[in-house]
């Protein structure tokens, strides 16, 4: 099962922690895994339309998934998925 | 005009007036809100003209409770008539904002103040940054300034003035393999980890973007209380660009200034152009790019503001445009010989754009026009090699003779 790394932000959200365990082959079958796991993660993350809201980045082994096949980017059984908030930056 | 709260430019939430920088239900970025202020507008105006020529005489239109303590004075940059680069792209009435002014030379020099004065208010005693360079360098002169310590996060690949120039502070310099993209999704990381460390650009990053908006206070300012027409500024996460703009709708919503927004104009290096590119399909939505480009200091791929960037240059009938990096070389050389003002490349993206505006007939000469030159030409100074020749010769009146006869300048005098 891939490893979903939370931010701060969402730990509330997932009992606390800072990492959680999530079946699925895709990005988006992960996500969905851990929305099943954790109700409250949906609403934060999704744009209701099957997509993510547009200040969300999710990252997969430190790439950012726009780049890769976005929600459909393949994921393997030791990958690490990471979440993040957008920041401006400079 | 008191700071109310932190709310969610998405959902608008709204939180404390804490180290807080992402809405927790919907990831929205947080930014500064204010209750009306509370003196007329004679009275604000003349508690401006009262202050001390630095930002700071713009405190009531900043997050902070205090009196700003300010250990390296920044702002109130000179605002200088461009009449000659005017002449040479057939404007009419134009305006350089330079910025080099500020203390390390770069615009960085405002934000970093803000968020400073409010991560001691807050109580912090470390301040960090992710940068593409401008930011570490006023990140690490601040807090040498405040003597607090400072770690700055850069891209390893980062032009060396401008490392150099961080150092030499004292602060602490951590290089990662990768873009900037890269430090600044390790910095957000960090944040989470080091909740007692002030990153400015980050958990501190609603307080460091009001400072921005001191920039356009001063232009509005130094034109005699008036509106510009039209703003060219360049564009990276697009956080400056925006606040440019929320800073005149705050004075214009608070009688200090009369009229409409400017057009706003941002400009971009085309080897990094995701929100010119979501302006010209005529989308908010800026998919992520990997930049190339020699404008390192707008080497931003994944732009946090680009939507608001994209929508703020629809609303005002400007644009977002972008040039090449021969353009961004030319755009430099424009600048310094028609004004006198050495530009890095950030400056020659955004010379580069109003002369591609120009060109395209965008520009009425009736408008009146601010030019925003962000940063200093050495901070980049390796893109000017070899764009010039030198004449070596032996000390001999005849060399020099000789020499000189072959520069431009002296054939064209002739």
């Amino acid at each position: 099962m891939a490893t979903v790394k939370l931010p701060t932000q969402l730990r509330d959200a997932a009992g606390g922690a800072s990492q959680a365990q999530a079946p699925g082959s895709t990005v988006g079958e992960v996500l969905e895994a851990l929305y099943g796991e954790h109700g409250e993660l949906r609403e934060r993350l999704s744009d209701g339309d099957g997509g993510l809201r547009r200040f969300v980045n999710v990252y997969l082994g430190g790439e950012d998934i726009r780049f890769l096949d976005g929600l459909d980017t393949k994921v393997g059984e030791s990958d690490e998925v990471t979440i993040l908030p957008a920041v401006a930056g400079g | 005009m008191p700071a109310d709260a932190l709310k969610c430019k998405e959902c608008s939430t709204t939180y404390p007036l804490e180290a807080r920088y992402v809405c927790d239900r919907c990831f929205g970025p947080l930014e500064v809100a204010y209750r009306p202020p509370e003196s007329s507008a004679a009275e604000l105006k003349r508690r401006i003209q009262a202050g001390p020529h630095t930002l700071w005489r713009y405190a009531d239109f900043l997050p902070l409770e205090g009196s700003p303590r300010a250990a390296l004075p920044t702002g109130w940059t000179p605002l200088v008539r461009a009449d000659r680069l005017a002449e040479r792209l057939g404007l009419g009435e134009l305006w350089v904002k330079n910025e080099t002014a500020n203390p390390t030379h770069s615009f960085k020099d405002r934000v970093v103040s803000v968020a400073l004065a409010r991560a001691q208010e807050l109580g912090f005693h470390t301040i960090a940054c992710a940068s593409t360079g401008n930011l570490a360098n006023a990140v690490a002169a601040h807090a040498a300034a405040a003597g607090l310590p400072a770690y700055v996060l850069i891209p390893a690949d980062l032009e060396e003035p401008k490392i150099l120039a961080t150092g030499a502070y004292g602060a602490n310099v951590v290089a990662i393999k990768g873009n900037y993209d890269a430090v600044n999704r390790l910095c957000t990381e960090l944040a989470g980890e080091r909740d007692d460390w002030a990153f400015v650009n980050v958990n501190l990053r609603p307080y460091y973007a009001e400072g921005s908006k001191t920039l356009a206070f001063e232009v509005a300012e130094q034109l005699g209380w008036e509106l510009p027409d039209r703003v060219v500024a360049p564009v990276a996460s697009g956080s400056l660009f925006t606040k440019l703009a929320r800073a005149f709708q705050e004075w214009i919503d608070c009688g200090l200034l009369k009229g409409e927004l400017p057009k706003m104009n941002g400009a971009q290096a085309q080897g990094c152009s995701p929100v010119a590119q979501a302006f010209e399909a005529g989308t908010a939505i800026c998919r992520p790019v990997k930049p190339d480009t020699i404008a390192k200091s707008l080497a931003i791929g994944n732009p946090a503001d680009g939507p608001y960037a994209v929508e703020l240059a629809q609303r005002t009938g400007g644009s977002v445009d972008a040039v090449t990096d021969d353009e961004i070389r030319a755009g430099i050389r424009l600048l310094a010989e028609t004004t006198g003002i050495f530009t890095e490349t950030a400056g020659g993206v955004t010379t580069a754009t109003l002369a591609k505006l120009a060109e395209r007939g965008d520009i009425d000469a009736s408008e009146r026009v601010v030019l925003c030159i962000t940063g200093d030409g050495l901070k980049t100074i390796d893109v000017v090699r070899g764009s010039f020749e030198i004449a070596e010769i032996e000390p001999k009146l005849s060399d020099f003779e000789a020499a000189v006869s072959g520069f431009a300048s002296t054939a064209a005098a002739a």
